[in-house]
């Protein structure tokens, strides 16, 4: 009888993107073996997300190279993919699901890995826009990409200076575009690094040729048969064949709000990725979790936090009690420039900025920003010096104080032993 | 068109064939156990960790700087480990065997 009751049982997963997909993958390796069915709007076989401002955009490969797992791998996992539809409501006290075609699908366990959306802001014109995208799906990109070749004067205005709008400067910049970045703050990526950071890639934009403006804040869009002209609120105007916006998210927590789940910045999980309704969990980028890390409860937008939560979601729904301890880690490629991150840099009050000597002597280009609260390491920036993001990784997983004095020689090879 | 062999941790061997694109994203189209790629094969995640056979190394080739130090992420590293995100398939790959590390 009891085997019978555990081979009816379905797990439903709202979301086929880098979470719900590897919790997918994850259940059945943790011994799942009921249903597993994923729901996604996309239509497009789930895929990775960080190189589509990247190689994807630069590339004319089909997303078939990019995927998360080949087809053959649901099928060979007995996972069912629903894709192209979209979830419309959660029932949690009859446990089902509602789908964009009306159908109910009921599950013992449920999974909301719904991920966010790109913010649009509410420019004027904007919506009258030519070819004006976001970029977060493939399908935004595979239009960038259709645009951009068909444009004859490749004009691209970027709306944003974070990480996304720069990546896809430096991608655009690689396919003969003349591109400008608009951001409203002072200094691009103000919100995510320390102003070193910010003015090592400006200035490595501006090498290759981006333009960077600072203080811009779009205020309207205005749109004639051939082009759009980008107007800002200082008066200035600047005119755009293609304009992506990269101005930053939504998280898509509406579902888990209409279904009365705990909602503070995104879907409230414990340390089991467990929503407030014990049978619903949240994953992701739409998680609101703790970090024992940094002792407090966080959002992430990242390829680590939705892999690791999707493995202790999966493991908790098999019944065993794992515990949510990740350390963030990030990357950024732009140019030949290689970007690894890893903690999170909020509350800082001192920086160690350390530069390596190369063979020919100091190099602008390999070094690393380490963030510190008093003596205690937040995170740190690695620039072409995936060494020091090891390292880095190493002494925050650890907990080690490090010597900042030693931290700042650079004549003193870059080693744990070498920082306490 | 190359024959690659994979050894998991549960000591299956999986032959998969190749011919061009990363020995990470062959064995993931294949399903390899241990193999994750978790960032897509841009040598960012250090989650596609193989062991060369010790008269293969030539076969694989040298880790280049950046994948030598994130291979040292992982606790089980050796002169004989790869991110196997960083090596191209080609017909001279034809035969190697290669040990999943996780």
């Amino acid at each position: 009888m009891e085997d019978k009751a555990i081979n009816t049982t379905r797990c439903i997963i709202i979301g086929a993107s880098h979470a719900g997909v590897n919790c997918a993958f994850a259940l059945r390796k943790a011994g799942w073996d009921g249903d597993i069915t994923l729901f996604d709007a996309d239509p497009t076989l789930p895929y990775h997300r960080p190189p589509l401002s990247k190689a994807y955009l630069t590339s004319d490969d089909g997303i078939e190279k990019n995927l998360l797992k080949s087809a053959d791998s649901y099928e060979k996992e007995n996972i069912t993919l629903n894709l192209g539809l979209t979830v419309s409501a959660i029932d949690k006290s009859n446990h089902t699901i509602t789908t964009s075609d009306g159908k109910v699908h009921s599950y013992n366990k449920l999974v909301i890995a719904t991920g966010a959306r790109p913010f649009i802001p509410p420019i004027a014109g904007l919506e009258q826009a030519h070819q004006l995208y976001p970029l977060r799906s493939a399908a935004d990109v595979n239009h960038i990409r259709s645009a951009l070749k068909q444009s004859p004067s490749k004009r691209v205005v970027i709306i944003g200076g974070g990480y996304i709008g720069l990546e896809t400067a430096a991608s655009m910049r690689k396919l003969g575009a003349s591109v400008t970045v608009l951001e409203r703050e002072q200094r691009i990526l103000a919100r995510v690094t320390a102003p070193v950071m910010s003015d090592f890639f400006s200035l490595l934009h501006a090498q290759h040729g981006v333009e960077i403006l600072t203080s811009k804040n779009v205020a309207r869009i205005t749109t004639s048969p051939d082009y759009n002209m980008v107007i800002c609120d200082d008066g200035s105007e600047y005119p755009a064949d293609i304009i992506v916006v990269g101005v930053g998210i939504r998280v898509n927590t509406e579902l888990a709000q209409a279904a009365q789940l705990d909602i503070n910045n995104g879907i409230v999980v414990d340390d089991q990725a467990r929503s407030s309704d014990p049978d619903i969990y949240a994953i992701g980028d739409c998680s609101y979790h703790f970090n024992p890390h940094y002792d407090r409860f966080i959002r992430l937008e990242s390829v680590q936090n939705a892999v690791d939560q999707a493995k202790v979601a999966a493991a908790s729904i098999c019944g065993e009690a794992p515990i949510y301890d990740s350390l963030p880690w990030f990357w950024s490629d732009q140019y030949e420039v290689k970007l690894q991150m890893v903690g999170l840099s909020t509350g800082y009050n001192n920086i160690v900025l350390r530069k390596e000597l190369s063979d020919d002597g100091l190099t602008e280009h390999k070094f690393s920003l380490w963030y510190f609260k008093d003596e205690t390491l937040l995170a740190v920036d690695a620039v072409n010096n995936a060494k020091a993001y090891v390292v880095a990784t190493k002494l925050l997983k650890s907990g080690t104080t490090v010597d900042q004095v030693k931290l700042a020689d650079n004549n003193q090879e870059l080693n744990p032993a070498n920082l306490v | 068109m190359a024959k690659i062999t994979f050894i998991t941790q549960d000591n299956i061997s999986v032959v998969v064939e190749g011919q061009s694109g990363s020995l990470m994203a062959l064995a993931v189209e294949n399903g390899i156990k241990g193999i994750d790629g978790d960032c897509g094969g841009v040598c960012s995640c250090a989650t596609c960790h193989v062991h060369v056979q010790a008269d293969q190394m030539q076969l694989a080739g040298e880790a280049s700087e950046i994948e030598k130090d994130m291979l040292e992420l992982d606790d089980n590293v050796s002169e004989f480990s790869r991110l196997c995100c960083q090596i191209e398939i080609s017909d001279a790959l034809d035969g190697i065997v290669l040990t999943v590390a996780n």
